[in-house]
């Protein structure tokens, strides 16, 4: 019973931030554009929180941990907005293939990360390792008295607060795309940019301001990876492939944010399983390791063949749309 | 006392690149009128239009609505100035419903509300006589129903100028009468409507004044009341047109091709080819008549080889009367997507020629020799105008990209040539080449299968006419006597069929294709 | 009395143009411009954070990429590398299938160099070695690049995505085997393979440590410009990769090609991972590939899949990756800071294709 409460909750805490990742790439994709730049921004999420927290711990006495998390947040926010701002500019303004330039974002935004990561602290003055341990522990306040109930309160209520913003962003998202008139016309977008055009939407606003949302709440991703489940330092390379992750359970979720909350789950719960197989070899642990990317292959096998229109990608993702073409 | 027009457009011009699309263009449309543009395809109605509605911006010139100057930039300033555009090419969201689409991009609205919506458009409908089914999806809709979603989008939008651009090009004569009176209906609600069209017909029956361009020039602008055909097709083309094309005798009269109960069904499941028979001889040329959708493009591509036979058999009989299949035939096909399937755009005229014959021989290496040869050939015997024969024909005008095409599959000595809208979007010089060549080809004995449009083209180079209407064949008559409004009839007439199959889910397999 | 004048201003305003053609001096020069920006931009990046004086900088990155001989060398032989990939992606891009599980395909390639170098290295001579490398690594990657080729031809499966995941599968395959191989246990590494033997490794050739590497690089690049150019398999693939429609219409097997030239480009590409594993690294790991097959297609694709141009892109970019990389040894800082050059180079380049392909123009109301 024990092993199962506590797998179900390394699973949640695995799945959050590929949860993060995959709802920014919804809201992107929705827009037309595939941002394969997602890893990237989730690196340069996490390395802007984790900088913000160090240099605000560094420079004050008596640092609180409220302030510390604010502080993290923006800056979080803002370094992967600004890298969506960057892939936004190249593939809409500048017109510049998606998936060139989103892959030239996650080379740049993990080498970003890394090289932060590994160089604050002599860039700083030479500190050591980097811990923002105050911060850290605001990001890993559970909800008081509810986490306290047994059994429910350890699965339910035993995490911080990114991981129920990460659930009720999903939420939101689908209410969002499916209820309200924007989400309408961002839904146009990346349906039939021409079309939406023609029905007097600004498709290339949509398309900048849905990619920089996106990614700015894919760093958030970064941001939990580094505060809630590291406790505030930096390993490089130590966030892997869950950018990768994250772009593979939109396709899982087939394009809707909600679903995505129980795939981030499964991911987590697959994500972690060799380390609940008895007998398995170090060796075999790696094998299982595999086991999202190929429920995802599967899933994307699925839905090519069964066709429904309903659950097709975007129509106009990964193009280009100018309108004097001709 | 200065007349209150809709729309003014003065002096504008519009290029692209090295091609004038409009040359100093002038037009004024009456609040409450219906006025036809009118010109051949390529003179400038479109682009005129699209920069009334915002899709592009005049290099110069100014636009005056309601008396005042504005600058359009973009739909969304054209919705702000109560102008829309019913394009040719509908811009709806496929997977949307109707309502999704009409409500798209609407300002100020928070929530979707899709409740209220619909009372607004039921009124809305009811008003004008409309038929609509909100809730439906577009990808199951029938084309007139996607263009009722068009018309009631720019209506929800509070639009006083319409635009409509080729709105019956699609349509059966049913719901083009339709169409023409909810557009009346529109006329007496006090809105301006701008039809674009080169049916002279419909002209005639519907506007109050019609306006003409041709080769992006603005020609003249008169009352409905004092026009008539000959007098709209003067101004259309510039000069006086006599249809004269020689139609030869057919010399083999021996029945050469037999199609017998071929049944094709598309992807979605939809017979689209239903039954049909027929047999042409050699020497001959067979028009197809058929609103578009009717089936004539996959009837071209199954005796092709290009489209999955259901069911049914096609047989080609040779000199000595010996029954072949079909597939041991030479034949060529013209395909209506020129640059999208008949021609590579990015490829000189050399590589396109050689799309035919590269896999002749064994080595495992291109022979580029003979094509070049060819392709000197077509540009001098056609008179293509073309920088070189390396140049990539994207670049060509239209009527040279279908000079070679037609000019290719000419050169493969077929027995059997099929033509799908051979002349659309030709000038006039360009078409007449084109109805020397398949005259040729009669000659020689070729059996000519064409899909053309045009009635009257149709009906003066073709031996006989077969009607096709719901992928059934609703007539096969002598083209010399029958008139044009009984073929009119044929194809527009309500016959049952395109009926949906699915034999196995997973026999509707996806194609591929690249947009 | 104020008269207020209802005067239009004037406003200015810029509007866009396609070019019908760009002069190559034109095109080139565009190019050349982005480069020294991004190479401005990358010293702004670096002085305040090394307090180098600019020239200092340039110098540095010199001197890390070929300031002696083994230097030129290293650089020459991961130019080699990152060039080898982006022509095996080149049949696939030509096709337009959007290949990005060069990654994979590298992974799958190495480990089956590795299987043969440590499975046969003892029973074959090293000539004889060599080819059954050549052959299971091309296999490997081919098997690879099938995969998601086969979907895509059937079932229409989106190949980005497809090839994507495949990478992944391909790490945990290679992981999988480096702890079954490890030596010594427990270290999670595999070491140098047959490093007294030297079995399975590439001879030199001219004396010269990575000889085989040009000779093979320069062979393979000139087979697959060849093929692609001159004979009728790559026609095909030019006509597939323009229009579906048209490749139907004149009876190309259009599955067949598409699977038949990602055969092909993973082959390749399993074949650069036998170049990694035999030719450089002698070993595997799960960052042999490191990045360079996302890399590639970025070289491939910047450079418009022509063979000089894609040898100039990945020699600029390898260059500045060890000049960077230099910089940051010498500043204790992480040599990650080679990805960020890297990026912003990528950035300025991807950038300038519009100024390539566009015409900016400025209009008066």
């Amino acid at each position: 019973m024990n092993v199962i409460l506590i797998f179900i909750q390394k699973a949640i805490a695995q799945g959050i931030s590929i949860l993060f990742g995959a709802v920014g790439e919804i809201i992107t994709e929705k827009s037309g554009n595939l941002n394969l730049g997602i890893p990237g921004l989730m690196y340069m999420g996490g390395i802007a929180g984790l900088m913000g927290a160090f240099l605000y711990e560094k420079g004050v006495e008596n640092p609180s941990p409220f302030k510390g998390l604010i502080i993290s947040f923006i800056c979080a926010f803002i370094c992967a907005v600004l890298g969506a701002f960057l892939y936004s500019v190249l593939t809409v303004t500048l017109r510049a293939n998606q998936n060139v330039v989103g892959l030239a974002l996650t080379i740049f935004g993990v080498g970003f990360g890394n090289f932060f990561g590994g160089s604050i602290s002599k860039i700083a003055g030479g500190v050591g390792q980097i811990s923002v341990a105050v911060t850290a522990s605001a990001y890993q306040t559970k909800i008081p008295l509810l986490s306290k109930i047994p059994i429910i309160g350890q699965t339910l209520f035993s995490y911080g607060f990114l991981t129920y913003l990460g659930i009720i962003l999903a939420i939101l998202t689908t209410f969002f795309l499916n209820k309200t008139q924007i989400g309408l016309n961002l839904r146009s977008v990346g349906e039939d940019p021409a079309a939406a055009d023609a029905a007097g939407i600004d498709v290339a606003k949509y398309k900048y301001l849905s990619t920089m949302l996106g990614g700015g709440i894919a760093g958030l991703g970064g941001l939990y990876f580094v505060m809630e489940y590291l406790g505030g330092t930096w390993t490089n390379n130590g966030f892997g492939d869950r950018g990768w992750l994250a772009i593979a359970l939109v396709i899982f979720a087939v394009w809707n944010s909600y679903n995505a909350i129980r795939g981030s789950i499964l991911f987590g719960a697959l994500y972690i399983l060799y380390l609940y197989m008895e007998g398995l070899s170090r060796g075999s642990q790696e094998l299982f390791k595999m086991l999202p990317y190929v429920v995802t292959i599967i899933v994307l096998i699925i839905t090519s063949m069964r066709n429904k229109r309903e659950s097709q990608p975007p129509k106009s993702l990964g193009q280009a749309y100018f309108r004097e073409e001709r | 006392m200065v007349e209150n027009y809709a729309v003014e457009v003065k002096n504008v011009s519009k290029r692209f690149g090295k091609v004038i699309a409009n040359d100093n263009v002038n037009l004024k449309v009456k609040k409450g009128e219906i006025l036809s543009i009118l010109g051949e395809n390529g003179s400038g109605k479109t682009t005129l239009m699209n920069m009334l509605s915002g899709i592009y911006s005049p290099d110069e010139g100014e636009i005056l609505i309601n008396g005042k100057k504005v600058i359009i930039r973009s739909p969304k300033d054209a919705f702000a100035l109560k102008i829309g555009m019913i394009h040719q090419h509908f811009k709806l969201i496929d997977i949307f419903t109707a309502t999704e689409n009409i409500i798209l991009g609407r300002p100020n609205n928070r929530m979707l509300n899709l409740a209220k919506v619909k009372n607004e458009l039921q009124e809305l409908i009811k008003k004008y006589g409309f038929e609509l089914d909100l809730d439906k999806k577009i990808y199951d809709m029938s084309v007139s129903e996607k263009q009722t979603v068009e018309i009631i989008k720019v209506l929800y939008r509070g639009a006083n100028i319409l635009i409509l651009d080729e709105p019956t090009a699609v349509l059966t004569p049913q719901e083009t009468e339709k169409l023409f009176t909810i557009l009346r209906n529109m006329k007496k609600a006090g809105k301006s409507i701008i039809i674009i069209t080169h049916k002279l017909q419909e002209v005639l029956d519907l506007s109050d004044r019609i306006a003409v361009l041709r080769k992006g020039k603005y020609i003249g602008t008169i009352k409905t009341s004092e026009a008539n055909i000959s007098y709209l097709t003067e101004m259309m083309v510039g000069k006086k047109i006599n249809l004269d094309i020689k139609r030869a005798e057919v010399k083999d009269s021996k029945t050469r091709l037999e199609v017998n109960n071929l049944t094709c069904i598309n992807n979605d499941g939809r017979k689209v080819v239903d039954n049909v028979s027929f047999t042409a001889k050699g020497g001959e040329i067979l028009g197809i008549a058929g609103i578009s959708g009717s089936g004539m493009k996959e009837l071209l591509e199954a005796i092709a080889g290009l489209q999955k036979i259901e069911s049914g058999k096609i047989k080609y009989f040779d000199e000595q009367g010996n029954s072949k299949d079909i597939s041991q035939i030479d034949i060529s096909f013209v395909p209506e997507d020129r640059l999208g399937m008949g021609l590579v755009a990015d490829m000189g005229i050399t590589d396109n020629i050689m799309l035919r014959n590269y896999s002749k021989g064994r080595s495992i290496f291109l022979d580029r020799s003979s094509p070049k040869k060819i392709a000197k050939k077509i540009v001098d015997q056609l008179k293509v105008v073309t920088p070189g024969i390396e140049t990539p024909i994207r670049r060509l005008s239209g009527g040279n990209i279908q000079k070679i095409l037609v000019g290719r599959e000419i050169l493969q000595n077929p027995r059997v040539l099929m033509v799908a809208y051979p002349v659309r979007g030709l000038d006039i010089n360009s078409s007449y080449t084109i109805y020397n060549l398949l005259n040729e080809q009669k000659k020689k004995g070729v059996i000519v299968i064409c899909v053309i449009e045009d009635l009257d083209v149709l009906l003066a180079l073709s031996d006989r006419v077969m009607v096709l209407n719901n992928g059934k064949i609703t007539g096969i008559e002598d083209a010399k006597t029958i008139s044009k409004e009984k073929i009119g009839i044929m194809m527009t007439k309500n016959v049952e069929g395109g009926s949906y199959e699915y034999k196995n889910k997973w026999e509707k397999k996806k194609e591929l294709y690249i947009s | 009395m104020n008269i207020r004048i209802n005067g239009k201003r004037k406003k200015n305003y810029i509007y866009l143009k396609k070019r019908d053609q760009i002069s190559m001096k034109k095109s080139i020069g565009i190019r050349i411009i982005a480069i020294i920006m991004a190479l401005i931009f990358c010293a702004l990046i670096i002085i305040p954070i090394t307090h180098l004086n600019p020239l200092q900088i340039y110098l540095e990155i010199i001197n890390g990429a070929i300031g002696n001989k083994r230097r030129i060398w290293v650089t020459i032989k991961d130019i080699l590398i990152l060039f080898i990939i982006s022509v095996g992606l080149v049949p696939a891009y030509k096709m337009k299938f959007w290949n990005i599980g060069a990654e994979g395909q590298i992974l799958m390639g190495g480990v089956a160099t590795a299987a043969a170098m440590i499975y046969y290295g003892d029973y074959f001579p090293n000539w004889l070695l060599l080819v059954i490398i050549f052959i299971v690594s091309s296999i490997a990657g081919m098997i690879w690049g099938v995969i998601p080729a086969i979907f895509k031809a059937y079932f229409n499966t989106n190949e980005t995505l497809f090839t994507l995941m495949m990478n992944y599968i391909a790490i945990q395959i290679v992981a999988f085997c480096v702890i079954f191989w490890e030596k010594p246990k427990g270290s999670n590494t595999v070491g140098i393979i047959n490093s007294a033997t030297k079995q399975g490794w590439f001879p030199p050739i001219f004396n010269l440590t990575y000889g085989m590497n040009i000779i093979l690089v320069l062979i393979i690049t000139i087979l697959v410009f060849i093929y692609l150019k001159y004979t009728k398999h790559g026609y095909e693939i030019a006509v597939v990769g323009s229009s579906i429609n048209t490749a139907k219409y004149i009876n190309i097997n259009v599955k067949k090609v598409i699977i038949r030239t990602m055969a092909l480009s993973g082959a390749i590409c399993g074949l650069a991972g036998s170049i990694i594993v035999s030719g450089a690294s002698h070993t595997i790991s799960t960052a042999t590939a490191g990045g360079r097959g996302f890399t590639a297609i970025i070289v491939a694709w910047m450079s418009k899949f022509h063979p000089v141009a894609m040898i100039f892109v990945s020699g600029l970019l390898i260059f500045m990756e060890k000049g960077s990389i230099q910089i940051a040894s010498l500043y204790g800082l992480n040599e990650n800071a080679s990805d960020i050059i890297t990026g912003i180079i990528i950035f300025f380049l991807i950038g300038c294709e519009f100024f390539i392909n566009y015409e900016i123009k400025l209009k008066k109301d």
